[in-house]
Protein backbone atom coordinates (compact mmCIF):
# COMPACT_ATOMS: atom_id res chain seq x y z
CA UNK A 1 0.00 0.00 0.00
CA UNK A 2 1.40 3.41 -0.90
CA UNK A 3 2.10 5.86 1.88
CA UNK A 4 -0.56 8.24 0.59
CA UNK A 5 -3.21 5.53 0.77
CA UNK A 6 -2.08 4.53 4.27
CA UNK A 7 -2.68 8.10 5.35
CA UNK A 8 -5.86 8.89 3.43
CA UNK A 9 -7.87 5.73 4.13
CA UNK A 10 -8.55 6.85 7.69
CA UNK A 11 -10.11 10.12 6.61
CA UNK A 12 -12.97 8.87 4.44
CA UNK A 13 -12.92 5.27 3.30
CA UNK A 14 -12.25 3.75 6.73
CA UNK A 15 -13.24 6.72 8.89
CA UNK A 16 -12.99 5.27 12.40
CA UNK A 17 -16.17 6.93 13.68
CA UNK A 18 -18.52 7.36 10.74
CA UNK A 19 -17.73 4.14 8.86
CA UNK A 20 -16.18 1.72 11.36
CA UNK A 21 -18.31 2.95 14.29
CA UNK A 22 -15.49 2.97 16.83
CA UNK A 23 -14.85 5.50 19.58
CA UNK A 24 -18.52 6.34 20.00
CA UNK A 25 -18.22 7.47 23.64
CA UNK A 26 -15.99 10.54 23.07
CA UNK A 27 -17.88 11.27 19.85
CA UNK A 28 -21.07 11.71 21.84
CA UNK A 29 -19.65 13.15 25.04
CA UNK A 30 -17.23 15.84 23.90
CA UNK A 31 -19.14 17.34 20.97
CA UNK A 32 -21.38 19.93 22.62
CA UNK A 33 -18.83 22.63 21.68
CA UNK A 34 -16.62 22.80 18.60
CA UNK A 35 -13.62 23.91 20.69
CA UNK A 36 -13.73 20.91 23.03
CA UNK A 37 -14.31 18.54 20.09
CA UNK A 38 -11.21 19.86 18.32
CA UNK A 39 -9.22 19.58 21.55
CA UNK A 40 -10.35 15.98 22.01
CA UNK A 41 -9.49 15.23 18.38
CA UNK A 42 -6.03 16.72 18.70
CA UNK A 43 -5.29 14.92 21.98
CA UNK A 44 -6.45 11.58 20.57
CA UNK A 45 -4.47 12.08 17.33
CA UNK A 46 -1.31 12.78 19.33
CA UNK A 47 -1.76 9.65 21.46
CA UNK A 48 -2.62 7.61 18.37
CA UNK A 49 0.53 8.63 16.45
CA UNK A 50 2.85 8.17 19.45
CA UNK A 51 1.42 4.82 20.51
CA UNK A 52 1.47 3.53 16.92
CA UNK A 53 5.14 4.48 16.57
CA UNK A 54 6.19 2.96 19.89
CA UNK A 55 4.21 -0.24 19.39
CA UNK A 56 5.58 -0.60 15.88
CA UNK A 57 9.11 -0.26 17.28
CA UNK A 58 8.41 -2.82 20.00
CA UNK A 59 6.49 -5.30 17.88
CA UNK A 60 9.22 -7.94 18.01
CA UNK A 61 9.80 -7.54 21.74
CA UNK A 62 6.20 -7.81 23.00
CA UNK A 63 5.13 -11.45 23.53
CA UNK A 64 1.94 -12.30 21.69
CA UNK A 65 0.07 -13.61 24.76
CA UNK A 66 0.34 -10.42 26.81
CA UNK A 67 0.22 -7.92 23.97
CA UNK A 68 -3.04 -6.24 24.99
CA UNK A 69 -1.85 -5.23 28.49
CA UNK A 70 1.44 -4.05 26.96
CA UNK A 71 -0.37 -1.90 24.40
CA UNK A 72 -2.58 -0.45 27.13
CA UNK A 73 0.44 0.53 29.24
CA UNK A 74 2.05 2.31 26.29
CA UNK A 75 -1.20 4.14 25.50
CA UNK A 76 -1.80 5.06 29.16
CA UNK A 77 1.69 6.54 29.35
CA UNK A 78 1.02 8.91 26.47
CA UNK A 79 -2.43 9.81 27.81
CA UNK A 80 -0.88 10.80 31.14
CA UNK A 81 1.66 12.89 29.24
CA UNK A 82 -1.05 14.67 27.22
CA UNK A 83 -3.12 15.42 30.31
CA UNK A 84 -0.05 17.00 31.97
CA UNK A 85 0.49 19.25 28.95
CA UNK A 86 -3.18 20.29 28.76
CA UNK A 87 -3.43 20.85 32.50
CA UNK A 88 -0.56 23.32 32.49
CA UNK A 89 -0.98 25.09 29.13
CA UNK A 90 -4.72 24.81 28.29
CA UNK A 91 -6.52 24.51 31.66
CA UNK A 92 -9.91 25.50 30.16
CA UNK A 93 -9.79 22.67 27.65
CA UNK A 94 -8.57 20.32 30.40
CA UNK A 95 -11.63 21.17 32.51
CA UNK A 96 -14.11 20.89 29.65
CA UNK A 97 -12.85 17.44 28.59
CA UNK A 98 -12.82 16.26 32.19
CA UNK A 99 -12.75 12.52 32.67
CA UNK A 100 -12.89 11.83 28.94
CA UNK A 101 -9.27 12.90 28.67
CA UNK A 102 -8.26 9.94 30.86
CA UNK A 103 -10.68 7.70 29.03
CA UNK A 104 -8.66 8.09 25.81
CA UNK A 105 -6.85 5.04 27.24
CA UNK A 106 -9.83 2.82 26.51
CA UNK A 107 -10.74 4.45 23.18
CA UNK A 108 -11.09 1.40 20.95
CA UNK A 109 -9.73 3.27 17.91
CA UNK A 110 -6.27 3.44 19.49
CA UNK A 111 -6.18 -0.15 20.71
CA UNK A 112 -7.67 -1.26 17.40
CA UNK A 113 -4.97 0.46 15.32
CA UNK A 114 -2.26 -0.93 17.61
CA UNK A 115 -3.62 -4.45 17.19
CA UNK A 116 -4.50 -4.31 13.51
CA UNK A 117 -1.87 -2.00 12.03
CA UNK A 118 1.07 -0.93 14.19
CA UNK A 119 1.92 -4.43 15.42
CA UNK A 120 2.29 -5.61 11.80
CA UNK A 121 3.80 -2.64 9.94
CA UNK A 122 6.94 -0.51 9.95
CA UNK A 123 7.37 2.73 11.88
CA UNK A 124 6.76 5.22 9.05
CA UNK A 125 3.59 3.50 7.86
CA UNK A 126 2.31 3.23 11.45
CA UNK A 127 2.87 6.93 12.07
CA UNK A 128 1.00 7.84 8.88
CA UNK A 129 -1.80 5.44 9.71
CA UNK A 130 -2.12 7.03 13.15
CA UNK A 131 -2.15 10.52 11.62
CA UNK A 132 -4.81 9.57 9.06
CA UNK A 133 -7.05 7.87 11.61
CA UNK A 134 -6.59 10.80 13.98
CA UNK A 135 -7.55 13.31 11.30
CA UNK A 136 -10.59 11.18 10.41
CA UNK A 137 -11.63 11.04 14.06
CA UNK A 138 -11.16 14.81 14.45
CA UNK A 139 -13.16 15.44 11.26
CA UNK A 140 -16.07 13.35 12.54
CA UNK A 141 -16.01 15.16 15.89
CA UNK A 142 -15.84 18.50 14.09
CA UNK A 143 -18.95 17.72 12.01
CA UNK A 144 -20.90 16.46 15.03
CA UNK A 145 -19.94 19.41 17.21
CA UNK A 146 -20.66 21.98 14.49
CA UNK A 147 -24.22 20.68 14.11
CA UNK A 148 -24.75 20.53 17.86
CA UNK A 149 -23.23 23.91 18.70
CA UNK A 150 -24.97 25.77 15.86
CA UNK A 151 -28.41 24.31 16.61
CA UNK A 152 -28.07 23.93 20.36
CA UNK A 153 -26.12 27.05 21.41
CA UNK A 154 -26.67 29.45 18.50
CA UNK A 155 -22.94 29.91 18.05
CA UNK A 156 -20.00 28.38 16.20
CA UNK A 157 -16.52 28.03 17.71
CA UNK A 158 -17.65 30.54 20.32
CA UNK A 159 -18.92 33.18 17.84
CA UNK A 160 -22.52 33.92 18.72
CA UNK A 161 -25.13 34.47 16.02
CA UNK A 162 -26.92 37.19 17.96
CA UNK A 163 -30.34 37.28 19.52
CA UNK A 164 -32.54 36.56 16.50
CA UNK A 165 -31.88 32.85 16.81
CA UNK A 166 -33.46 30.91 19.66
CA UNK A 167 -31.16 27.93 20.42
CA UNK A 168 -32.74 24.50 20.66
CA UNK A 169 -31.39 23.15 23.95
CA UNK A 170 -32.31 19.60 22.89
CA UNK A 171 -29.20 19.39 20.70
CA UNK A 172 -26.76 19.83 23.56
CA UNK A 173 -28.50 17.28 25.80
CA UNK A 174 -27.36 13.64 25.74
CA UNK A 175 -30.52 12.71 23.82
CA UNK A 176 -29.63 15.27 21.14
CA UNK A 177 -26.15 13.73 20.89
CA UNK A 178 -27.57 10.31 19.98
CA UNK A 179 -29.97 11.93 17.52
CA UNK A 180 -27.30 13.98 15.71
CA UNK A 181 -24.95 10.99 15.57
CA UNK A 182 -27.67 8.82 13.98
CA UNK A 183 -28.49 11.53 11.45
CA UNK A 184 -24.84 12.16 10.54
CA UNK A 185 -24.25 8.44 9.93
CA UNK A 186 -27.38 8.28 7.76
CA UNK A 187 -26.24 11.32 5.71
CA UNK A 188 -22.73 9.87 5.27
CA UNK A 189 -24.36 6.63 4.10
CA UNK A 190 -26.41 8.50 1.49
CA UNK A 191 -23.48 10.65 0.30
CA UNK A 192 -21.11 7.72 -0.10
CA UNK A 193 -23.92 5.75 -1.75
CA UNK A 194 -23.05 2.84 0.43
CA UNK A 195 -25.71 1.10 2.39
CA UNK A 196 -25.26 2.16 6.00
CA UNK A 197 -23.65 -0.56 8.01
CA UNK A 198 -26.34 -2.86 9.23
CA UNK A 199 -25.16 -3.45 12.75
CA UNK A 200 -22.54 -2.52 15.26
CA UNK A 201 -20.45 -5.48 14.23
CA UNK A 202 -17.43 -7.19 15.66
CA UNK A 203 -15.09 -7.10 12.67
CA UNK A 204 -13.39 -3.88 13.76
CA UNK A 205 -13.38 -4.57 17.48
CA UNK A 206 -9.91 -4.86 19.03
CA UNK A 207 -11.14 -7.64 21.32
CA UNK A 208 -12.43 -9.65 18.37
CA UNK A 209 -9.88 -12.46 18.60
CA UNK A 210 -10.43 -12.91 22.31
CA UNK A 211 -14.18 -13.33 21.87
CA UNK A 212 -14.03 -15.37 18.71
CA UNK A 213 -12.15 -18.11 20.51
CA UNK A 214 -15.14 -18.58 22.76
CA UNK A 215 -17.78 -18.27 20.08
CA UNK A 216 -19.02 -14.95 21.40
CA UNK A 217 -19.96 -12.00 19.21
CA UNK B 1 -27.99 5.89 54.99
CA UNK B 2 -29.96 8.60 53.21
CA UNK B 3 -26.77 9.82 51.59
CA UNK B 4 -26.06 6.30 50.31
CA UNK B 5 -29.53 6.03 48.80
CA UNK B 6 -29.08 9.36 47.04
CA UNK B 7 -25.76 8.20 45.55
CA UNK B 8 -27.25 4.85 44.53
CA UNK B 9 -30.37 6.19 42.85
CA UNK B 10 -28.58 9.14 41.27
CA UNK B 11 -26.15 6.72 39.64
CA UNK B 12 -28.97 4.47 38.42
CA UNK B 13 -31.48 7.02 37.15
CA UNK B 14 -30.32 10.63 36.98
CA UNK B 15 -26.67 10.26 36.03
CA UNK B 16 -27.16 7.03 34.15
CA UNK B 17 -23.73 6.03 32.88
CA UNK B 18 -24.86 5.09 29.41
CA UNK B 19 -27.67 7.51 28.68
CA UNK B 20 -26.43 10.70 30.28
CA UNK B 21 -22.68 10.26 30.80
CA UNK B 22 -21.98 8.47 27.50
CA UNK B 23 -19.82 5.73 28.92
CA UNK B 24 -20.00 2.18 27.66
CA UNK B 25 -21.82 3.07 24.45
CA UNK B 26 -20.16 0.27 22.47
CA UNK B 27 -21.58 -2.61 24.54
CA UNK B 28 -24.86 -0.69 24.90
CA UNK B 29 -25.34 -0.67 21.13
CA UNK B 30 -23.49 -3.88 20.35
CA UNK B 31 -24.90 -6.34 22.86
CA UNK B 32 -28.48 -5.08 23.19
CA UNK B 33 -29.84 -7.06 20.27
CA UNK B 34 -30.88 -10.02 22.34
CA UNK B 35 -32.19 -9.94 25.89
CA UNK B 36 -30.08 -12.96 26.98
CA UNK B 37 -26.81 -11.40 25.95
CA UNK B 38 -27.88 -8.03 27.40
CA UNK B 39 -28.41 -9.63 30.81
CA UNK B 40 -25.13 -11.57 30.62
CA UNK B 41 -23.13 -8.51 29.65
CA UNK B 42 -24.64 -6.23 32.26
CA UNK B 43 -24.15 -8.83 35.00
CA UNK B 44 -20.49 -9.12 34.11
CA UNK B 45 -20.06 -5.32 33.92
CA UNK B 46 -21.73 -4.73 37.31
CA UNK B 47 -19.54 -7.37 38.96
CA UNK B 48 -16.32 -6.00 37.46
CA UNK B 49 -17.28 -2.40 38.34
CA UNK B 50 -17.80 -3.18 42.04
CA UNK B 51 -14.70 -5.37 42.29
CA UNK B 52 -12.55 -2.89 40.37
CA UNK B 53 -13.63 -0.12 42.73
CA UNK B 54 -12.90 -2.30 45.75
CA UNK B 55 -9.36 -2.80 44.46
CA UNK B 56 -8.47 0.56 42.94
CA UNK B 57 -9.65 2.67 45.88
CA UNK B 58 -7.15 1.20 48.41
CA UNK B 59 -4.40 1.32 45.78
CA UNK B 60 -5.04 5.03 45.27
CA UNK B 61 -5.36 5.91 48.98
CA UNK B 62 -2.59 3.75 50.41
CA UNK B 63 -0.11 3.46 47.56
CA UNK B 64 -0.37 6.42 45.19
CA UNK B 65 -1.28 9.25 47.58
CA UNK B 66 1.44 8.59 50.22
CA UNK B 67 4.05 8.48 47.43
CA UNK B 68 2.66 11.57 45.64
CA UNK B 69 1.97 9.57 42.51
CA UNK B 70 -1.68 10.60 42.06
CA UNK B 71 -1.07 11.39 38.41
CA UNK B 72 -0.42 7.71 37.71
CA UNK B 73 -4.01 6.78 38.60
CA UNK B 74 -5.17 6.18 35.02
CA UNK B 75 -2.28 3.87 34.30
CA UNK B 76 -2.52 1.99 37.60
CA UNK B 77 -6.30 1.56 37.38
CA UNK B 78 -6.40 0.27 33.83
CA UNK B 79 -3.66 -2.25 34.62
CA UNK B 80 -5.53 -3.46 37.71
CA UNK B 81 -8.76 -3.77 35.72
CA UNK B 82 -7.07 -5.65 32.87
CA UNK B 83 -5.35 -8.06 35.27
CA UNK B 84 -8.49 -8.57 37.33
CA UNK B 85 -10.61 -9.34 34.28
CA UNK B 86 -8.02 -11.86 33.11
CA UNK B 87 -7.95 -13.47 36.55
CA UNK B 88 -11.73 -13.74 36.79
CA UNK B 89 -11.80 -15.32 33.37
CA UNK B 90 -9.27 -17.98 34.35
CA UNK B 91 -10.99 -18.72 37.67
CA UNK B 92 -14.45 -18.98 36.14
CA UNK B 93 -13.17 -21.24 33.40
CA UNK B 94 -11.53 -23.54 35.95
CA UNK B 95 -14.15 -23.68 38.70
CA UNK B 96 -17.53 -22.42 37.48
CA UNK B 97 -18.12 -23.71 34.01
CA UNK B 98 -21.80 -22.75 33.92
CA UNK B 99 -21.23 -19.15 34.92
CA UNK B 100 -18.29 -18.99 32.54
CA UNK B 101 -20.46 -19.99 29.60
CA UNK B 102 -23.02 -17.30 30.33
CA UNK B 103 -20.72 -14.43 31.42
CA UNK B 104 -17.26 -15.43 30.26
CA UNK B 105 -17.62 -14.42 26.63
CA UNK B 106 -18.20 -10.81 27.63
CA UNK B 107 -15.21 -10.53 29.95
CA UNK B 108 -12.54 -9.68 27.34
CA UNK B 109 -14.77 -6.85 26.11
CA UNK B 110 -14.97 -5.33 29.57
CA UNK B 111 -11.32 -4.26 29.81
CA UNK B 112 -11.91 -1.70 27.08
CA UNK B 113 -15.33 -0.65 28.40
CA UNK B 114 -14.85 2.94 29.43
CA UNK B 115 -17.65 2.73 32.01
CA UNK B 116 -15.47 0.51 34.25
CA UNK B 117 -12.41 2.77 34.16
CA UNK B 118 -14.78 5.74 34.29
CA UNK B 119 -16.46 4.73 37.53
CA UNK B 120 -13.15 4.13 39.32
CA UNK B 121 -11.82 7.53 38.22
CA UNK B 122 -15.05 9.34 39.08
CA UNK B 123 -15.04 7.91 42.61
CA UNK B 124 -11.64 9.49 43.17
CA UNK B 125 -12.64 12.74 41.48
CA UNK B 126 -15.80 13.08 43.63
CA UNK B 127 -13.82 12.41 46.82
CA UNK B 128 -16.08 9.56 47.89
CA UNK B 129 -15.04 7.41 50.84
CA UNK B 130 -14.67 3.65 50.42
CA UNK B 131 -18.31 2.76 51.14
CA UNK B 132 -19.67 5.58 49.00
CA UNK B 133 -17.41 4.46 46.16
CA UNK B 134 -18.74 0.91 46.35
CA UNK B 135 -22.34 2.16 46.39
CA UNK B 136 -21.65 4.44 43.43
CA UNK B 137 -20.08 1.55 41.50
CA UNK B 138 -23.07 -0.67 42.28
CA UNK B 139 -25.45 2.07 41.15
CA UNK B 140 -23.47 2.61 37.96
CA UNK B 141 -23.65 -1.12 37.22
CA UNK B 142 -27.36 -1.32 37.94
CA UNK B 143 -27.95 1.77 35.79
CA UNK B 144 -26.04 0.12 32.96
CA UNK B 145 -28.15 -3.01 33.43
CA UNK B 146 -31.40 -1.05 33.40
CA UNK B 147 -30.46 0.88 30.27
CA UNK B 148 -29.30 -2.24 28.44
CA UNK B 149 -32.38 -4.30 29.29
CA UNK B 150 -34.83 -1.51 28.46
CA UNK B 151 -33.04 -0.83 25.22
CA UNK B 152 -33.01 -4.53 24.27
CA UNK B 153 -36.81 -4.39 24.48
CA UNK B 154 -36.97 -1.24 22.36
CA UNK B 155 -34.70 -2.75 19.73
CA UNK B 156 -36.87 -5.81 19.27
CA UNK B 157 -39.69 -3.49 18.25
CA UNK B 158 -37.41 -1.41 16.03
CA UNK B 159 -36.22 -4.54 14.19
CA UNK B 160 -39.77 -5.41 13.32
CA UNK B 161 -40.75 -1.89 12.23
CA UNK B 162 -40.77 -0.62 8.67
CA UNK B 163 -38.24 2.25 8.50
CA UNK B 164 -37.03 4.32 5.51
CA UNK B 165 -34.07 2.73 3.75
CA UNK B 166 -31.71 5.62 4.48
CA UNK B 167 -31.94 5.25 8.25
CA UNK B 168 -32.14 1.46 8.42
CA UNK B 169 -29.67 -0.23 10.74
CA UNK B 170 -27.33 1.93 12.78
CA UNK B 171 -29.05 5.34 12.35
CA UNK B 172 -32.46 4.16 13.56
CA UNK B 173 -30.79 2.37 16.49
CA UNK B 174 -29.16 5.65 17.53
CA UNK B 175 -32.39 7.60 17.14
CA UNK B 176 -34.17 5.01 19.31
CA UNK B 177 -31.39 5.45 21.88
CA UNK B 178 -32.01 9.18 21.74
CA UNK B 179 -35.65 8.67 22.67
CA UNK B 180 -34.76 6.32 25.55
CA UNK B 181 -32.24 8.89 26.76
CA UNK B 182 -34.91 11.58 26.59
CA UNK B 183 -37.12 9.44 28.78
CA UNK B 184 -34.34 9.23 31.37
CA UNK B 185 -34.03 13.03 31.38
CA UNK B 186 -37.41 12.98 33.11
CA UNK B 187 -35.71 11.62 36.25
CA UNK B 188 -33.64 14.80 36.66
CA UNK B 189 -34.13 16.29 40.11
CA UNK B 190 -36.39 13.45 41.22
CA UNK B 191 -33.90 11.74 43.53
CA UNK B 192 -33.16 14.90 45.48
CA UNK B 193 -36.91 15.50 45.66
CA UNK B 194 -37.55 12.15 47.34
CA UNK B 195 -34.52 11.74 49.62
CA UNK B 196 -33.31 15.31 49.97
Amino acid sequence: MSYWKTFSKGILKENPVLVMLLGTCPTLATTTLVSSALGMGAATTFVLICSNVVISLLKRVIPKEVRLPCFIVVIAGFVTFVSFILQSYLPDLYDSLGIFLSLIVVNCIILGRAEMFASKNNVAASALDGLGMGVGFTLALFIMSSVREILGCGSWLGFSFGNWYEPMIFFITPAGGFFVFGTVIAVVGILTKKRPKKEFGCENCPSKDACAQKGGC
Amino acid sequence: MKEMLVILFSAILVDNFVLSKFMGICPFLGVSKKLDSAIGMSGAVTFVMVMATAMTYPIYKFLLVPNHLEYLNTMAFILVIALFVQLVEILLKRYMKGLYNSLGVYLPLITTNCAVLGVTLLNIENDYNFLQSLVNALGAGLGFTLALILFAGVRERVEAAEVPKAIKGVPITLIAASIVSMAFMGFGGMVEGIFG
